[in-house]
């Protein structure tokens, strides 16, 4: 039993981890994009303020994939620990 | 400039009760619900009550009660900014409100188009509400942001908005533009129809909630570090928290000040832009012309 809960909390830990690998791609995207940003912004220093506000909207679409990850290893540490132990006890009382 | 009566002082100490107020109830009712807690807390909103209904308890959390004092803010925060204007424009309030409104009319009429002009007041109402929400944290209150269903209902909103102005231009329409560019793409363009408002809600509340667990998760390490450091001196010297001064505050001002402004902004632009690009204006102009047609015949 102990053992049990152990590995569930455990295997959420690691899987929270794992699903933040995900940050990696939005950092590498915001990265390039506001490369280009600065890129654009040296070339034509009077269209700053429209390159500032169209790189902050691309910022922000492009984190949406790392905040799914965020979601879901926040659901696995905070959430998923409670509700699979919950069921681990129930089906070996059934038992 | 005129002398102001005793009136409109009485009304002005009105609006900035009201403003300030809701703030400090805020506040009274955090510090006498919330149980004291020992190193890393991070908790969802707190149950106040739930009140019973037919198929699920209907909960009154810590992130309506947050939301409703954000509103009273607000309303006061645009009444006090709307008091004694005048054509001469001789108060200095006048000039901030008139500012706010040129600022996002023109925002709106750029983003959006000609049609879309009375857009504005929903706009920056939106944007209000979000950027006060994310705001309350400065005062270690629970920003109603980092709950789901809060955003949630916002982006819902956002969605029903979007479908409607999609059916402008008739409902066969619509179910034709699923099927473009070509039939086989339906269930994906239907996919994207749903993810619009999931997106919407999961970017701006793991945005918050986010910096908000960096935030505990950077107090609670250094809590630790400077127990560590100061730890081993007698007396009261053990528990001078010296790193936790100042360092807090550097992080608060991008996650709390900066990320909350810009996750409003966001927000707002997002909805402008999926409602103008929804929004087919061509079929529109000929299902009106082919109206006025019919009623002339």
């Amino acid at each position: 039993m102990e053992l049990a809960i152990g590995i569930i909390l455990g295997c959420c830990a690691l899987g929270a981890g794992l699903a933040m690998i995900a940050g990696i791609g939005p950092g590498i995207g915001e990265g390039n994009a506001v490369a280009k940003a600065c890129e654009a912004i040296a070339r034509q220093p009077e269209s700053k303020g429209s390159v500032t506000t169209t790189m902050l909207m691309g910022c922000a679409i492009a984190e949406t994939t790392g905040l799914y990850a965020l979601v879901i290893a926040i659901l696995l540490i905070f959430v998923a620990p409670n509700i699979l132990v919950d069921i681990l006890v129930n089906t070996i009382s059934s038992l | 400039m005129q002398k102001v009566s005793w009136r409109f002082k009485l009304v002005d100490a009105l609006y900035i009760a009201m403003m300030t107020l809701p703030l400090l109830f805020a506040v009274i009712l955090k510090v006498m619900t919330k149980a004291p807690s020992e190193g890393i807390s991070i908790t969802g909103a707190q149950v106040y009550f739930s009140i019973k209904m037919p198929l699920q308890d209907l909960v009154i959390t810590e992130s309506q009660v947050n939301s409703f004092f954000v509103l009273i803010i607000i309303i006061g925060v645009c009444l006090y900014l709307t008091h004694g204007i005048s054509e001469k424009c001789d108060l200095k309030r006048q000039h901030l409100a008139e500012l706010i409104v040129e600022k996002v009319d023109g925002l709106v009429v750029e983003n959006m188009g000609e049609y879309f002009k009375g857009f504005s007041p929903f706009i920056i109402a939106m944007m209000a509400l979000s950027a006060f929400s994310s705001l309350l944290s400065l005062f270690g209150l629970f920003p109603p942001t980092s709950d789901i269903n809060i955003v949630g209902g916002w982006a819902l909103l956002v969605f029903f908005l979007i479908t409607y102005y999609k059916l402008k231009a008739g409902p066969w329409v619509y179910m034709k533009s699923f099927a473009q560019p070509v039939a086989i793409l339906t269930p994906i363009n239907i996919i994207s129809e749903v993810a619009t408002p999931v997106s919407m809600a999961f970017r701006h509340y793991g945005n918050v909630l986010s910096g908000s667990v960096i935030s505990v998760l950077l107090a609670t390490a250094l809590g630790g570090l400077s127990s560590m450091v100061l730890g081993k001196l007698p007396g009261f010297l053990a528990d001078i928290p010296l790193f936790q001064i100042g360092i807090p505050a550097v992080l608060s001002i991008y996650f709390d000040v900066f990320s909350g402004c810009l996750q409003a902004f966001i927000f707002a632009m997002l909805t402008m832009m999926y409602v103008a690009g929804g929004f087919p204006e061509d079929e529109y102009k000929k299902r009106k012309a082919k109206k006025k047609s019919k009623i002339n015949n």
